[in-house]
């Protein structure tokens, strides 16, 4: 039932509004969102960081599916080969590959057991497509023989998993409690936030080195619950990062909260629920993606340091942690195994100053200060 | 030989979504002892103005170009940044809008008033606060020889306003460019911060300029107006002229928008449409010509400059930069 | 400007009859800060008849804004009594205030602040009708779309955003939400002081024309007596937490009885030369004391020149009272020293 009556006492008769209707459609707004997507896209450095973001992404999550050597496949009588540039060779799965009855077991057995069946899926499509071809040590092998390359390819999918997956986990605590802590104040706010001070105080690598230790004694225990290593790893440095992500989100909350919108909405009898998601939630998003996109290299960094420090990525698992680790491990007197280190180096650094630049980007997209230029 | 003569002063911002033409040709004299009103909306050039004078106006993104901006027969335009410091807070001093973000907060009042004078004048540090005390008393300060210790924190806003002028005025400057100085002010602590800046005119003979939106404390405080739109003087005139026969266009809808205490009440104010324009984005004529009641073709196509005449009635000169300029002046003798 | 004598009259009319639709008694809210208590506002009385424009009128910290936010309930009073149409308001729980939200709206200073940046007019506009349950989603965006139009915007830029208006534009669309509801009480918070000369002209003028239009109500709160006495029938005038004076508003400004208020009204600097050359002006002493520490007896003696002149024990000992200068009037002032025997 249409309530007409209000639309004429309004001053507008129902025919005029039914075509009123039609024209607004000429005059569509720009919203805050697609604002800061035009001012990122014209940032050349954040645009083209974003690219590569993108790319590299791809590329570690289709690993399997690359023309590539076998990244964990040891062979000590090629150690230390320094970087070549050939064409290649056929030897990928090679006694499989040829009559064509390759089973999804015996591919895992011939990596790891971590893999699952989509990169299973995806090494029987790489079959079909490359054969067994697969590229010279464009980047040398490691001590054990292993290619450089391909296992800086696999090791990223390990790095990115673990610091989007810890990212996302600080995210989420963080957010949840800082929205709480800055809608409810007065003394729940301040016991929170005390409880945040107290635990930024805590040194948090010696957590993570007891943690890890307890962890490997229980290990049998452990893994009947589901929690293994890699599990506990999230959760450490989810809870490492999720105190600076709570601040931040409690502090905007705190200033969003006396905003004269959200007496406004109070005013017009909107519940707290509403006002937390239509109003206070998606003017924090933005703060809160700026700075997950800032959390994501530091994760990314501590878990290539736990992992460095054999805390971490546990072998055969392979992580940018872990390569670097191998190459430091490598380096003598005698001779430097160059490639080692300046590869896996190269790989991290890279994504990390694409991740710090996006994150740059994304800062000036979204301020509010900047908006409506360029 | 006026104290003050700016000259075709202009100043522009180029930034990156294109060139904001801040001030465009502003040229106006202030005698000695006199009170210039600076009248305009936000964003109309007023403060920028005031700034360009002394060179605070921040370089990148700023550019500030003028004919001559000659102060006592010296061209500030050619002097360098040490000679210019010698002038400022000596010669010419400013007070601003906020005294909360213009008084440094670590600081006490004695620091930040000896340090002017020490610096100006090569006082030492015991004659500086002697002479910073009489100054504070002197704006009515009560018990200056303890506020003086104090931290700006610790004064309220009005009090913080009056160590503002104290400081503008210790080295007894010639000029004081006074930027909305009271528009943080409730309106009886405004009463008495005009009050005082008027006694202290009369007492030092200081010329001043006062930036504002508010016609009402121009009117009671200024000897002549200058009325600015969109970076341009769009009307300047003796202050009793301005308020009886206004004639730009702009200035008539202005005072017609401001109730007073007498107009008649719940009467429709004679409103201004629309709003002021992006400065990055003039219109090609007459910048107020979107909002003119009396715009005629010509007005859309080229700005009009600034045409000098005698006010009808005491001769008093003026100016006036609209092109409908007669038929305004007649418009107003038929309606009186 | 033709339609204004009999809308004016109209008004008056309105004044002499009917109880009142608001009456603030006695209200009271204290913050309490680091172990003291702020007394922002302590003991405001007025009444509000249906129809009628009511000026709050006075300093930063004299408590308006917050006496504002309690009668419509974004603050809980501490003491004292709101009474709308017959309904107490100060004691209503979340669930009960909800239909009353119907009928009593607000509009607030800033219009940058007052709009959710990520919404568009059009969810702003309807987001109070969609909580009440009104209409369903394309009556609605009629509705809002009225709304715009009834507020001189462009019906058509529905499905902008608020940072595409200019600071006049998003005030007009704080007005339209505030009337989506169609309110009889209309509480405007500063609603013209953020904005330029010109624009705050347009919006006087419209605030004007829709209280002719829909009959509304207004309790307006300002600082700037000129604007108040534009659109308010009735003023009251607060000083530190109190309301010292309050009248119709030609009385008000004829006869000031309360200091304070003449004070006030001497210090409004007004753009006309002569007058400015002529009139004389009273400069009070000092500033406004904290509402933290406020003096006692009554709040503006340490300020008043006529105290000054003839000091009385009862102004630093006895808060004065309300109380009708000529008695029966609807005149009324708190002050020891002036009229009364």
């Amino acid at each position: 039932m249409a309530d007409h009556g209000s639309l004429e006492r309004l001053g507008l008769k129902p025919e005029d509004a039914e075509r009123l209707l039609k024209e607004a459609r000429e005059f569509k707004g720009e919203s805050l969102w697609s604002d800061a997507w035009r001012r990122l896209r014209r940032n050349r450095v954040a645009l083209w960081s974003m690219y590569f973001l993108v790319a590299f992404g791809l590329m570690s999550f289709f690993a399997p599916l690359l023309p590539m050597r076998n990244p964990a496949a040891q062979a000590p009588e090629i150690q230390f080969q320094s970087p070549t540039l050939n064409l290649g060779d056929s030897g990928y799965l090679q006694e499989y590959a040829a009559d064509d009855k390759i089973t999804s077991e015996e591919i895992v057995n011939a990596y790891w057991p971590e893999m699952n069946s989509l990169d299973v899926l995806f090494v029987k499509v790489r079959l079909a497509v490359f054969g067994s071809w697969q590229p010279g040590f464009w980047m040398g092998t490691d001590a054990m023989g292993r290619d450089v390359l391909s296992r800086i390819v696999w090791g990223s999918r390990t790095s990115i998993k673990v610091a989007l997956i810890a990212s996302l986990f600080s995210l989420l605590i963080g957010v949840v409690y800082g929205a709480l802590s800055g809608l409810l104040g007065g003394w729940v706010d301040n016991l929170m936030m005390r409880i945040v001070d107290i635990l930024y105080s805590i040194p948090f690598i010696f957590v993570v080195i007891f943690l890890i230790t307890l962890i490997g004694d229980y290990k049998q225990a452990l893994e009947e619950w589901g929690i293994d290593r890699m599990v506990v790893l999230y959760l450490v440095i989810g809870a490492v990062y999720w105190l600076t992500m709570a601040r931040v989100v409690r502090g905007q909350v705190l200033a969003l909260k006396h905003k004269e919108f959200v007496e406004a909405a109070r005013v017009i009898g909107a519940s707290t629920p509403r006002i937390l998601f239509a109003h206070v939630v998606p003017n924090v998003l933005s703060i809160v993606i700026i700075y997950l996109t800032l959390t994501i290299p530091a994760v990314m960094l501590f878990e290539a340091f736990l992992s460095f420090l054999g805390l971490g990525v546990e072998a055969p698992e392979v992580s940018w942690g872990i390569l670097a680790a191998d190459g430091t491990a490598a380096i003598n007197p005698l001779r430097l195994f160059w490639w080692l280190v300046v590869f896996p180096s190269l790989a991290m650094a890279s994504t990390l100053l694409a991740l710090n630049l996006l994150g740059d980007g994304l800062r000036d997209a979204l301020d509010p200060k900047m908006r409506g230029k360029d | 030989m006026a104290l003050l003569e700016v000259e075709n002063l202009r100043v522009r911002f180029e930034t990156h979504h294109g060139v904001v033409r801040a001030v465009d040709g502003v040229s106006f004299t202030l005698e000695e002892g006199q009170t210039l009103g600076l009248v305009g909306e936000s964003g109309s050039g007023k403060s920028v103005t005031n700034m360009a004078l002394l060179g605070l106006v921040p370089s990148p993104p700023g550019v500030v170009e003028a004919d001559a901006i000659r102060f006592e027969g010296q061209d500030l335009t050619k002097l360098s940044e040490k000679q210019l410091r010698k002038i400022r807070g000596n010669r010419i001093s400013m007070i601003f809008q906020d005294p909360m973000t213009s008084l440094n907060p670590l600081l006490t009042i004695e620091r930040q008033m000896t340090e002017v004078l020490c610096l100006h004048k090569g006082l030492s540090r015991r004659e500086a606060k002697q002479k910073a005390i009489e100054g504070l008393g002197d704006v009515g300060i009560p018990s200056p020889e303890t506020r003086i210790d104090q931290y700006p924190h610790e004064l309220s806003g009005g009090m913080r306003q009056r160590v503002m002028i104290a400081m503008g005025l210790l080295c007894a400057p010639k000029l004081l460019l006074a930027d909305e100085p009271t528009t943080a002010l409730d309106v009886t602590i405004q009463a008495q911060v005009l009050e005082l800046m008027k006694d202290l005119q009369k007492r030092h003979g200081t010329a001043i300029i006062l930036v504002t939106h508010d016609l009402g404390v121009v009117a009671g405080m200024s000897h002549k107006i200058h009325v600015m739109y969109a970076g341009r003087m769009v009307e300047t005139s003796p202050t009793f002229e301005l308020f009886q026969r206004p004639l730009h266009p702009y200035t008539k809808g202005l005072l017609g928008s401001i109730p007073t205490l007498h107009s008649t009440p719940g009467e429709d104010l004679e409103s201004i449409p629309g709003a002021p324009p992006d400065l990055a984005n003039l219109p090609k004529g007459c910048a107020f010509a979107p909002r003119c009641a009396w715009k005629k073709e010509r007005c859309e196509q080229q700005a009009p400059d600034a045409e000098r005449f005698h006010d009808p009635q005491s001769g008093a000169p003026r100016t006036s930069a609209c092109f409908e300029l007669n038929q305004l002046a007649g418009a107003r003798e038929v309606q009186s | 400007m033709s339609q204004t004598a009999p809308s004016l009259s109209s008004r008056l009319r309105n004044l002499e009859q009917g109880p009142p639709l608001l009456e603030v008694r006695g209200l009271k809210k204290h913050f309490p800060v680091d172990q003291r208590i702020l007394k922002a506002v302590d003991g405001v009385d007025f009444e509000l008849r249906r129809g009628e424009a009511l000026g709050l009128v006075g300093e930063s910290g004299c408590g308006k804004s917050t006496a504002a936010r309690t009668i419509v309930g974004l603050y809980k009073a501490t003491e004292g009594s709101v009474r709308f149409d017959g309904t107490e308001l100060t004691t209503l729980g979340r669930g009960a205030w909800r239909p009353m939200r119907r009928r009593i709206q607000m509009i607030f200073q800033d219009p940058y602040a007052s709009l959710d940046p990520r919404q568009t007019v059009s969810s702003i506009l309807e987001e109070p009708l969609k909580i009440h349950r009104i209409g369903r989603a394309r009556d609605r965006k009629m509705r809002a779309m009225a709304l715009l139009e009834a507020v001189g915007l462009n019906p058509r830029h529905i499905h902008r955003y608020p940072h595409e208006f200019s600071g006049g534009q998003r005030q007009r669309i704080g007005i339209a939400r505030a009337l989506a509801l169609e309110p009889d009480l209309i509480v405007c918070d500063e609603p013209v002081s953020a904005l330029d000369v010109s624009i705050q002209a347009q919006v006087l003028n419209l605030l004007a024309e829709l209280q002719e239009r829909f009959g509304l109500s207004y309790l307006f709160i300002a600082h700037d007596l000129a604007v108040v006495r534009h659109l308010c029938t009735r003023i009251a005038v607060m000083y530190l937490g109190r309301v010292v004076e309050i009248a119709d508003r030609d009385d008000l400004f004829a006869s000031p009885t309360h200091p304070y208020t003449k004070a006030l009204l001497s210090a409004i600097p007004e753009p006309d030369p002569e007058r400015e050359r002529t009139r004389e002006r009273i400069v009070l002493q000092g500033d406004v004391p904290s509402p933290l520490n406020p003096p006692s007896g009554c709040p503006f003696h340490p300020r008043c020149p006529k105290y000054a002149k003839s000091p009385d024990p009862r102004c630093t000992e006895v808060p004065p009272t309300l109380f009708e200068f000529p008695a029966g009037s609807r005149h009324e002032a708190a002050c020891h020293l002036e009229g009364r025997s």
